[in-house]
C-alpha cells in the first residue's frame, strides 16, 4: 500500500494561487498580518508586488478587496474563516455580496481542526453565513489538490467565492488530474445501502469509514460535496433515491451547513431520513486536532457509527 | 472663482437640493438633511472636479466617487440626473419598488454609482481599495469620498484612515460632512468624534478645513488635495445640515424625516426663489 501523504488545504491555497498566477498574473492577494499561517506568504515571497498586506484589520480589507474588485481588478482576501465570515459577514454582505463583486475569499484554520488555540478561533459557523448571502460561491475542499483547483476555478466563477481551507494536513486523496468541476458532486465510492454526503476533511473520513462498513457488509456510498453553494442537488436527491437513508458529514455546525443544506433539498424534493455528522451546536475547545476530531464525533469511527444507525432506520 | 462659474454652480447646488426635495416627498421617506448639507460638495465634484462621462459611465480610466455616507443618496442621484446619467424624472420614483433609485446607492443598477455603499464606514475602505487599485496598475484616476461626522464614530472608518495614510494614497481625497448632527442629537453629545481633524493628522493624512457651503472653498480644497503628494487629504468641510430649506437648517429631526405636503410646498417655494434670483 503506498505511503499517504498528507497535506494541509492551506497549503493547496497557496499551489493554487501561484497556478493562477502563471495562467493570469494580474490577480492581487490580500491578508491581514496572517500570511505564515494562511500560507499567502508563500505567493507573497514570490510575488510581492501583487500582494498587500492589509494589517489586523479585516473590516477594512473586505472593503479593500470590494474597491479592487469594482476597478476591474481580480482580489483574493485571505485571514482565518473567524475573522472573515465571522468578523467580517457585514462587510463581506454588504460592499462584496450585495453588488455582487469578484472577490475571491480565502479562508483558512476553518472548523475544529484549528486544535490547540480553542474555540476563539475555531470557526464552525462560516459555511452557514456565507450561504445566506445571495450569489455568494461557497467552496470546501477535501484536500490539498482540489484546494489548489477550486483556487484556479475560482478565478472564472462570477461574483464572490468563500473558499474554506484547513490548518490541519490531511491526506491527499486526488491525482495532479484530478479534473474540478465547481458545483458538481464527486462520487468517490459507489453504494446503495446508506449515502454519505462529506465535504472538508470529512471526506477522507467517509471514505476511510465506508471500508470500515464494507467490512461489515454495509456499501455506503460516498459524495464529495465540495461546493456547499450552489449545492448539487441532482446528486443529493439521487442518493436519497437509490440509498433510501443519507448520512451528512462536515467539521462544522449541524446547524446551517452541509447538512442542513442537505436536509433543505431533501425535504422539499425527496423526502428521507437524514442524520447529521458535524459539530453539535456546541463551542469547540483547545486540544490537538486529531484529539478534538475524535472528541467531537467528527472521525471515520463517528461516520461509520452513524451510517450504521442510518442503515437501521431502513 | 469667478462670478460666472461660481453663479453656474449656485444653480446646480440649488438644483440638486429641488430633486432631493423631490426625491424624498414623493418616497415618503429618506433622509433630507444630510443631502442637503452637501450639494455644493457634489455640485462642485460633478460640475468641476471629476473627469466623468455619463455616457461612459463605466470607463476604467475614470476618476471615482464613493458616496460612504449613503443615506444621503438622494443628493447623489440629483447630481447624477443633472449631470446626464439619466434622466431627472427617476427621482420621483425614488426607494419605489423595481425603480433604479435604491434607497440608498446601488452600483449594480444606477449609472454613475461607483459603490455600493449605505452601511456605514464601509464606503472608505472601498474608496482606499479603489486608490490602491490605480497606484498598482499605474493610473492616474483620483478617487473622492464623502463621510458623515457622525460615521467617524464606526471603527472601520479608523482602520481605513490608517491604511491609506500608512499606504500614501495621494490619489485619495475624503471629504468629512461635518454637520454637528446625527440621529439621536448633536455628534458632541451622542459620541464626539473631535478631535477631527487631529486623528486624521496622526493616521498621516494632509487635513484642510473649510466651509463646505462655500464653493470658493470647497475648489481650493480639491485644487491643494491634488497637490499634496504622500499623503491621502480628509477635507473637514463645516456644513449647515438641511442647508437651503429654512425650517429644515441646524434641525435634528430632519435628518431622517420626509416633509409632508404642506412643509414640501414652503421648501419648493424656498428653493424657487432662491433659484430665480440666481438665474435673475
Amino acid at each position: 500500500m503506498a505511503e499517504t501523504i498528507k497535506k494541509a488545504t492551506r497549503d493547496g491555497y497557496a499551489d493554487g494561487l501561484l497556478a493562477l498566477y502563471e495562467i493570469r498574473g494580474d490577480m492581487v492577494v490580500l491578508d491581514a498580518d496572517l500570511a505564515a499561517a494562511t500560507k499567502t506568504g508563500v505567493f507573497k515571497k514570490a510575488h510581492p508586488e501583487q500582494f498587500v498586506d492589509c494589517g489586523i484589520a479585516e473590516s477594512n480589507m473586505m472593503g479593500v478587496a470590494a474597491g479592487l474588485a469594482a476597478t476591474g481588478k481580480l482580489v483574493f482576501a485571505s485571514s482565518f474563516a473567524m475573522f472573515t465570515a465571522g468578523r467580517a459577514f457585514e462587510q463581506i454582505r454588504n460592499s462584496i455580496g450585495y453588488p455582487h463583486l469578484s472577490v475571491k475569499i480565502g479562508a483558512t484554520h476553518g472548523g475544529i481542526s484549528v486544535g490547540e488555540d480553542g474555540a476563539t478561533h475555531q470557526c464552525n459557523e462560516d459555511i452557514a453565513l456565507m450561504r445566506t448571502i445571495p450569489g455568494m460561491t461557497i467552496i470546501n475542499p477535501a484536500d490539498a489538490v482540489e484546494a489548489k483547483k477550486a483556487v484556479v476555478a475560482a478565478a472564472e466563477i462570477d461574483g464572490p467565492v468563500y473558499m474554506r481551507f484547513g490548518r490541519l494536513a490531511v491526506p491527499v486523496i486526488f491525482g495532479e488530474d484530478y479534473q474540478f468541476v465547481p458545483g458538481k458532486a464527486v462520487n468517490m465510492r459507489e453504494g446503495k445501502d446508506v449515502a454519505i454526503i462529506a465535504t472538508g476533511l470529512l471526506v477522507n473520513e467517509a471514505l476511510t469509514a465506508a471500508d470500515i462498513l464494507k467490512r461489515e457488509g454495509i456499501h455506503a456510498r460516498v459524495i464529495n460535496m465540495h461546493t456547499i453553494k450552489p449545492l448539487d442537488k441532482e446528486a443529493v436527491v439521487q442518493a436519497a433515491k437509490e440509498c433510501g437513508v443519507v448520512v451528512t458529514a462536515e467539521e462544522h455546525s449541524i446547524i446551517g451547513g452541509l447538512g442542513a443544506a442537505v436536509c433543505e433539498v431533501l425535504a422539499e424534493e425527496s423526502p428521507c431520513r437524514v442524520l447529521r455528522v458535524g459539530v453539535q451546536d456546541t463551542f469547540g475547545m483547545s486540544g490537538s486536532a486529531v484529539e478534538l476530531l475524535s472528541r467531537f464525533g467528527l472521525d471515520a469511527a463517528s461516520v461509520a457509527e452513524k451510517a450504521r444507525q442510518a442503515v437501521k432506520l431502513k | 472663482m469667478e462670478d460666472a462659474k461660481r453663479r453656474e454652480l449656485q444653480i446646480l447646488a440649488c438644483k440638486i437640493r429641488m430633486g432631493i426635495i423631490e426625491g424624498v416627498y414623493n418616497a415618503k421617506s429618506g433622509h433630507p438633511g444630510g443631502s442637503l448639507s452637501i450639494a455644493e460638495l457634489l455640485a462642485y465634484l460633478y460640475g468641476c472636479e471629476l473627469r466623468v462621462d455619463p455616457k461612459d459611465p463605466k470607463n476604467p480610466g475614470r476618476d471615482r466617487f464613493i458616496l460612504s455616507k449613503g443615506h444621503a443618496a438622494p443628493a447623489l442621484y440629483a447630481a447624477l440626473a443633472l449631470k446626464g446619467y439619466f434622466p431627472l424624472d427617476e427621482i420621483k420614483y425614488l426607494r419605489k419598488p423595481g425603480k433604479m433609485l435604491q434607497g440608498h446607492p446601488d452600483m449594480k443598477g444606477t449609472p454613475g454609482v461607483d459603490m455600493s455603499t449605505g452601511s456605514l464606514g464601509q464606503g472608505i475602505s472601498a474608496a482606499c481599495g479603489m486608490a490602491l487599485s490605480a497606484k498598482l496598475s499605474n493610473e492616474s484616476y483620483r478617487v473622492y469620498t464623502i463621510l458623515g461626522d457622525g460615521e467617524l464614530e464606526e471603527g472601520q472608518v479608523w482602520e481605513a484612515a490608517m491604511f491609506a495614510g500608512f499606504k500614501k494614497l495621494d490619489n485619495l481625497c475624503a471629504v468629512v460632512d461635518h454637520n454637528g448632527l446625527q440621529i439621536d442629537g448633536a455628534i458632541e453629545q451622542v459620541m464626539s468624534p473631535q478631535p477631527i481633524d487631529k486623528k486624521f493628522t496622526a493616521f498621516n493624512w494632509h487635513v484642510i478645513k473649510i466651509n463646505g457651503n462655500s464653493l470658493d472653498e470647497i475648489e481650493k480644497a480639491f485644487a491643494e488635495a491634488k497637490n499634496t503628494h504622500g499623503k491621502p487629504t480628509a477635507i473637514i468641510a463645516q456644513t449647515v445640515k438641511g442647508k437651503g430649506v429654512s425650517y429644515m437648517e441646524n434641525q435634528v429631526g430632519w435628518h431622517g424625516t420626509a416633509p409632508n405636503a404642506e412643509q414640501y410646498a414652503k421648501a419648493v417655494e424656498e428653493l424657487n426663489r432662491e433659484l430665480a434670483v440666481l438665474e435673475a
